[in-house]
């Protein structure tokens, strides 16, 4: 009994969480010329179509563009504030932290909207550069965190050393600190690439004329053209996230850092 | 004293509005071993740490070879320092561990390459170059730390509680390892400890510290013999420490009388020095236990309990019984509060 009951969840979680999977990359995969499921026919022609649509080659480019130069940047405002807050015993750090961890805890259609109304409307900020913001933003929660895991591992005492061996603090951080959490900082950018690269409650407000991140693209291209091509594409961007989670996961055991 | 290596003079140590260490003087002789030794929180590794520079001090001075650096920053002082968690490099190997410092004076490969070689040498360690740390033993790591610091040829090498992570064995092997690699470099070495036997052991002289203050300086001999206070005679093994009034041993436990005259306000007596089974007290047995050349017993007496050593050929009492005991004049040591 308790043997059946286990397989009926295990079997219903499996379905909930890959089912959707399947029914995407079935749906991409059809002959006809409408979304449907189950696809009528197989064939690989929507897969091939999706390289051919030049406005997302646009958005993909830009949601690239956002991905990594956001989380990039995230990770320069972020691994120094994770250093901070975990070495110095600073006034309000609790404070701080849930402060660096709010564009997670509010909602991104909030954010979006708030960008727009302030930032781009009255100064004129272009889209591109709200995008920017924006996606920096989001990522941050996630670099802080994942870097403050990585440095509580790390000995304060070895900073000291280095010190006394003749470095600078700076020169400390950069020759002992860095290379001891490269893993967490290598983990925190691929959770934030991946972050940035679905978001779309922010991008939704911030989007112009030609300026598009390519969820958003795709939203726009479905309300005008039904067809497979945009299954076909989020089978593709799936695959290509597990991709990078897996190579993560290979090289330096990714999960443990998350 | 013109050779003083390093000399604090009315040094006071805080951490926020905690004084660690209230007005320290203390002057370090060129070449020697000192100990700085104390109970958890006596302000000895505080003090370590503002000799580093690792702490600014609230006031006073630290002056190292006659200069001044009080406000010199840690990473110009020319002082090494093996902490007790050794703070190796990780992502390095043992090489380039010990080469970090000289390659950040910028030195020609080759002599970076031969001071390396020589100081993993110096340490035994010939043949691990390439091992990480994680991969070597406790007591390899230690020294390495070391080597890493001897390098850099510091003035003075500081050393926290350098051997209370090894076990037994290791530590009596590091204790004589400290004192050849102190005879051969000549270094100044000033280490911290809480464990006298260790101190006395190695040390040239010894600090004794209680609440940031020197309780007593002196040789090992002269502080093993001949301690000044309560607190630095507990520390050497005075077991039995009273307090004498109106001609009396007193205690929490009650009184005794005490057999001579004497101006002390404290005595005190080594478990060594009280015979078992003469003199004119008497004590119950309230614990024996055999320790090798001795027998160790706890007598309960009016005093409360009583710690003495017996030598093994005299015989034995059972626990419970009544027994003598003196608390000798010869062996006794006068003491100041």
């Amino acid at each position: 009994m308790k043997n059946l009951s286990t397989w009926i969840i295990l079997g219903l979680t499996l379905t909930f969480l890959i089912g959707p999977f399947i029914i995407i990359i079935l749906a991409g995969a059809s002959a006809g010329e409408s979304l449907a499921f189950p696809p009528d026919g197989l064939s690989l022609k929507w897969y091939l179509k999706v390289f051919t649509i030049e406005s997302f080659r646009d958005s993909f480019m830009l949601s690239m563009f956002l991905a990594i130069f956001g989380t990039l940047a995230a990770l320069l405002l972020g691994i120094p504030a994770a250093y901070a807050l975990n070495r110095y015993n600073l006034p309000g750090d609790e404070t701080i932290r849930t402060i660096v961890a709010a564009p997670i805890i509010v909602p991104g259609i909030i954010v979006g909207l708030a960008l727009l109304r302030y930032l781009v409307v009255p100064l004129d900020f272009t889209v591109t550069m709200a995008l920017f913001m924006a996606h920096t933003a989001l990522v941050l929660p996630y670099a802080v965190r994942v870097v403050s895991s990585s440095l509580n591992n790390l000995r304060a005492d070895m900073e000291e050393a280095a010190v006394l061996l003749g470095c600078t603090r700076f020169q400390a951080f950069v020759k002992v600190v860095l290379p001891n959490i490269r893993g967490g900082v290598l983990a925190a950018f691929i959770l934030g690439f991946v972050t940035s690269f679905n978001q779309v409650p922010v991008s939704l407000f911030l989007s112009g004329p030609g300026v598009k991140t390519l969820p958003i693209d795709m939203l726009a291209y479905m309300e005008i053209t039904y067809d497979p091509s945009v299954a076909a594409l989020s089978a593709l961007l799936a695959f290509m996230s597990l991709a990078i989670v897996f190579v993560a996961e290979r090289l330096l055991g990714f999960s443990r850092y998350v | 004293m013109s050779d003083a290596i390093v000399r604090l003079s009315n040094l006071t140590l805080s951490y926020g509005k905690t004084v660690a260490v209230p007005d320290l003087d203390l002057e370090i002789v060129e070449g020697e071993l000192i100990a700085l030794l104390g109970p958890s929180g006596c302000g000895k590794t505080t003090t370590m740490r503002a000799i580093a520079g690792l702490l600014t001090p609230a006031s006073g001075k630290v002056e190292i070879d006659g200069r001044d650096v009080t406000r010199l920053a840690a990473n110009k002082r020319g002082i090494g320092l093996v902490f007790q968690s050794y703070a190796l490099f990780p992502h390095l190997s043992a090489f380039e561990n010990v080469a970090f410092g000289l390659r950040l004076k910028r030195m020609p490969e080759e002599e970076i390459r031969a001071r390396t070689q020589a100081g993993i040498a110096t340490v035994g360690l010939t043949g691990f170059e390439t091992r990480k740390p994680a991969e070597m033993s406790g007591g390899q790591q230690q020294r390495l730390a070391l080597a890493r610091s001897l390098v850099m040829e510091p003035k003075v090498l500081l050393l926290d509680e350098p051997l209370s992570n090894l076990d037994a064995r290791l530590r009596l092997e590091m204790r004589t390892e400290l004192q050849r690699v102190q005879k051969d470099t000549g270094v100044t070495m000033v280490f911290v400890t809480h464990d006298q036997a260790e101190a006395l052991a190695l040390a040239d002289r010894v600090v004794l510290m209680k609440d940031g203050k020197i309780e007593q300086l002196g040789t090992p001999n002269e502080l093993y013999a001949q301690p000044a206070t309560a607190f630095a005679a507990d520390f050497m093994g005075f077991e039995n420490i009273f307090h004498v009034e109106g001609g009396e041993l007193v205690s929490k436990a009650g009184r005794l009388p005490l057999g001579f005259d004497t101006k002390a306000p404290i005595l005190a007596w080594r478990p060594a020095s009280v015979p078992v089974g003469k003199g004119p007290h008497k004590g119950q047995v309230l614990a024996s236990s055999f320790a090798g050349a001795h027998r160790e017993y706890v007598l309960d007496s009016a005093l409360g309990p009583i710690k003495a050593d017996a030598p093994i050929e005299t015989s034995e009492f059972p626990i419970g019984e009544s027994v003598a005991f003196d608390l000798p004049r010869e062996t006794v040591r006068s003491l100041t509060a």
